[in-house]
């Protein structure tokens, strides 16, 4: 009779085992399957997306009175960062909405900055003046921070809240409505 | 789990077992499984040891590893996958259409509607699609799984085995013979034969193993192994760390940082160089070879360059402090290195605009006698400029890459490859301007009566050089997976197992052999181990299966 208890238990014991291996195995293989697929649909979203910490930077400004701005100093306020260039016509039919709804939300602790990815600063003069734009527009010269922020058609817009944190993520022209909407979602409490 | 105990030799076999792990008696309830039933030879498939596959079926998880054990499965597998990869050549894949245009038209119209239905079944982007991805995936399981269900099981069947064997065993072998009376001597005579053509020998109660490069049993095994580090090295090209892939133009003359190096290195485009055949005399000799050709033949696409690194990486954006790291040239198939990254040279663009220079007369003068000239940087054109006689040139507008959208003008890039103006001229001492509009090629007086004519005096081009930034960390992983893949495919096709049992029968001899591969060298290793003895030689039992009756055979 113990024999075959003892056999039993080998037995069973033997099953655990068994199912133990073939679990670990099954996870690891599904595991490395599940990782390459989101790995490959993440390949082409932006290395900073929504709910990551906005890079700071540095660029040349090209109207009002300073010489350049950083994001940092943003901090506080709410930052519609808008990546655009003049070649580009959706980015072109999209400022005069940016600029009509600036002084309401600068008053709401909400900045507005359009980094320029053009070549020339005589065309992002010429640009400013033609929509007397009010907001500060900066030129990211060497694309550093186009390379940085990984951006990929024009226009694209990150909509950043006070404390540096990427809220939205906006690829493409906004009409007045969208862009009202997602304004309101970064302002300051 | 039930054992299976063998009623010859009392050997604990696990269910499933088609022949005895120790002494090879066919199990009779199990013949199914290899189609031994209606058949003459044994099938030897894995030794008949239990493949798990075919036993259990129990909980979720055991039903999932034996779908994936399944050759079956494997092979239908690889076959969906093979004809999946063809469909995907039938047109060209999304990243070789043309840029700026929107692949789904793209493809409607290229090929009508059976390109329509390609690009939306997303076999424009086969190749890393999701539902590829899972496929190789799929094979890859399947193929781990069904080693690690198969080299177990056959490693212990082949560690168990005994010389000793159960008769029936040995006459259903492929290469079989029996002989009535030999002696002692020359039962010895065979085995140190086969001890001297290097088989090794094992005896039991007389009972003759003889065994002969077993490791090639293992060749497919490792060759599997070698296959699924190949697919991990390529599933570690998704991780942004492992494999970088980016492209990078550079104007001559500029600085631009390298994608794909966080900002750390930037490369300067000295020169960049397009040699073709016929420009040096040597290569008089190609004369008539170039001449059949008819154009040009590229010999050399080179640019010369200088890596930076950032010291201050850190700060991104106004101008990076650099330091010179590397200076090189970059030519077709020799990159220049730095830092496990690579720059390939890889396209170029030439004469894109530099500079232009310009130059005023009066309209009415046929002479066109130069009032005063000046250049425009296209890199960074200034606001206006003042000439020697005093007269003001201010840009007012700029078109880098100038077309017009509905009699509107704009430009198409921010490159200066068709750079065109608008220009106001102010004569000198006046607050009234003309306005002129001048481009390569045109030159416009939108009123009709302009005093001053702005003339294209001559222009600089430079070329523009494509890059490829590589830094790959899975090559190797890659080169040792097709290495190993290698080694398994020379350790099972260059060596056989080789098996010959000697099985002493009353006063006579049983010789039976396997192998498997190569019949005709285990034929003649056996006919150098009966040589000068009476033992008979074996019969191949599958060629002759039609007249082999063992049981009846006469000296």
């Amino acid at each position: 009779m113990k024999r075959i208890e003892e056999a039993k238990v080998k037995k069973s014991k033997k099953k655990k085992n068994r199912l133990v291996f073939r679990s670990i195995v099954l996870l690891i293989l599904f595991a490395a399957v599940v990782f390459a697929l989101v790995s490959n649909l993440n390949k082409d979203n932006a290395v900073i997306g929504v709910g990551d910490q906005a890079p700071n930077f540095e660029l040349k400004q090209m109207n009002g009175d300073k010489q350049s701005l950083t994001l940092d100093e943003l901090k506080g306020k709410g930052v519609m960062l808008n990546f655009w260039a003049t070649y580009c016509k959706p980015c072109e039919e999209e400022m005069p909405y940016m600029e009509a709804l600036y002084p309401e939300y600068k008053d709401k602790d909400v900045e507005i900055v359009a980094v320029s990815l053009d070549a020339t600063e005589l065309v992002i003069d010429r640009f400013i003046d033609k929509y007397e734009l009010s907001f500060p527009v900066l030129h990211d010269n060497k694309g550093q921070v186009l390379n940085r922020y990984n951006i990929g058609p024009l226009p694209t817009t990150f909509f950043i809240n006070e404390d540096g944190i990427v809220v939205e993520k906006v690829a493409g022209a906004l009409t007045l409505d969208r862009l009202d909407g997602y304004l309101k979602q970064i302002q300051p409490d | 789990m039930k054992k299976i105990v063998c009623d010859s030799c009392g050997h604990q076999n696990p269910e499933g077992t088609v022949l005895c792990q120790q002494c090879g008696k066919p199990i009779d309830q199990n013949q199914y499984i290899d189609g031994n039933e209606n058949s003459k030879l044994i099938n030897m498939r894995y030794e008949g040891s239990a493949r798990r596959s075919k036993t259990h079926n129990k909980s979720i998880v055991d039903k999932t590893w034996n779908f994936f054990s399944s050759v079956k499965i494997g092979i239908w597998l690889i076959s969906i996958t093979i004809i999946a990869s063809a469909v995907g050549t039938i047109f060209p894949q999304e990243m070789y259409i043309p840029p700026n245009v929107s692949a789904s038209e793209h493809y409607r119209d290229q090929y009508g509607i059976l390109g329509q239905i390609y690009y939306q079944l997303g076999f424009h982007n086969l190749y890393s699609s999701w539902w590829y991805m899972i496929l190789i995936a799929l094979i890859g399981i399947s193929i781990t799984i069904a080693s690690i269900d198969r080299v177990v099981p056959l490693y212990k069947a082949l560690n168990m085995q005994k010389p000793k064997r159960h008769e029936s065993f040995l006459k259903r072998q492929r290469l079989f013979s029996s002989t009535e009376q030999v002696s002692e001597d020359d039962k010895q005579k065979a085995i140190t034969t086969l001890k001297s053509i290097r088989y090794k020998v094992t005896e039991e109660d007389g009972h003759v193993l003889a065994e002969k490069g077993r490791f090639s049993r293992w060749g497919p095994y490792i060759n599997h192994i070698g296959l699924i580090i190949f697919l991990l090295g390529c599933l570690f090209r998704f991780i942004p760390f492992m494999y970088i892939d980016e492209y990078v133009w550079v104007r001559e003359g500029e600085t631009v940082l390298i994608p794909g190096t966080e900002g750390l290195y930037y490369i300067e485009n000295k020169d960049f160089i397009l040699e073709t055949y016929g420009d040096s005399p040597e290569d008089e000799r190609f004369k008539e070879a170039l001449q059949k050709q008819g154009g040009m033949v590229a010999k050399n696409y080179q640019t010369d360059a200088v890596i930076y690194k950032n010291t201050n990486p850190s700060a991104l954006g106004l101008d990076p402090e650099l330091e010179k790291f590397k200076e090189d040239s970059i030519r077709v198939n020799h990159p220049i290195k730095f830092d496990d990254f690579a720059l390939y040279q890889s396209s170029y663009q030439q004469n894109e605009f530099e500079s232009m220079s310009f130059k005023l007369h009066r309209t009415d003068d046929p002479e066109e006698e130069s009032l005063g000239s000046f250049s425009v940087n296209l890199a960074n054109p200034e606001n206006e400029y003042i000439l020697d006689n005093g007269t003001r040139v201010v840009i007012d507008q700029y078109f880098p890459d100038y077309y017009l959208d509905d009699g509107e003008p704009r430009s198409k890039s921010k490159y200066p490859r068709n750079p065109a103006y608008v220009f106001l001229v102010y004569p000198p001492g006046q607050d009234d301007y003309e306005i002129s509009f001048a481009g390569i090629g045109r030159n416009v007086d939108p009123t009709g009566n302009n005093e001053f004519k702005l003339g294209l005096q001559d222009f600089e081009v430079r070329d523009v050089t494509g890059l490829s930034v590589r830094r790959d960390y899975t090559l190797p992983i890659i080169s040792l997976g097709g290495l190993i893949f290698m080694i398994g495919v020379v350790q099972g096709m260059y060596w056989q197992h080789r098996r010959i049992w000697l099985h002493p029968k009353n006063n006579g001899l049983w010789i039976a052999a396997h192998t498997n591969k190569n019949w005709f060298g285990i034929k003649r290793d056996i006919e150098k181990v009966i040589n000068d003895t009476n033992i008979k030689m074996v019969m191949d039992q599958e060629e002759d299966q039609n007249n082999y009756q063992p049981e009846e055979q006469t000296k």
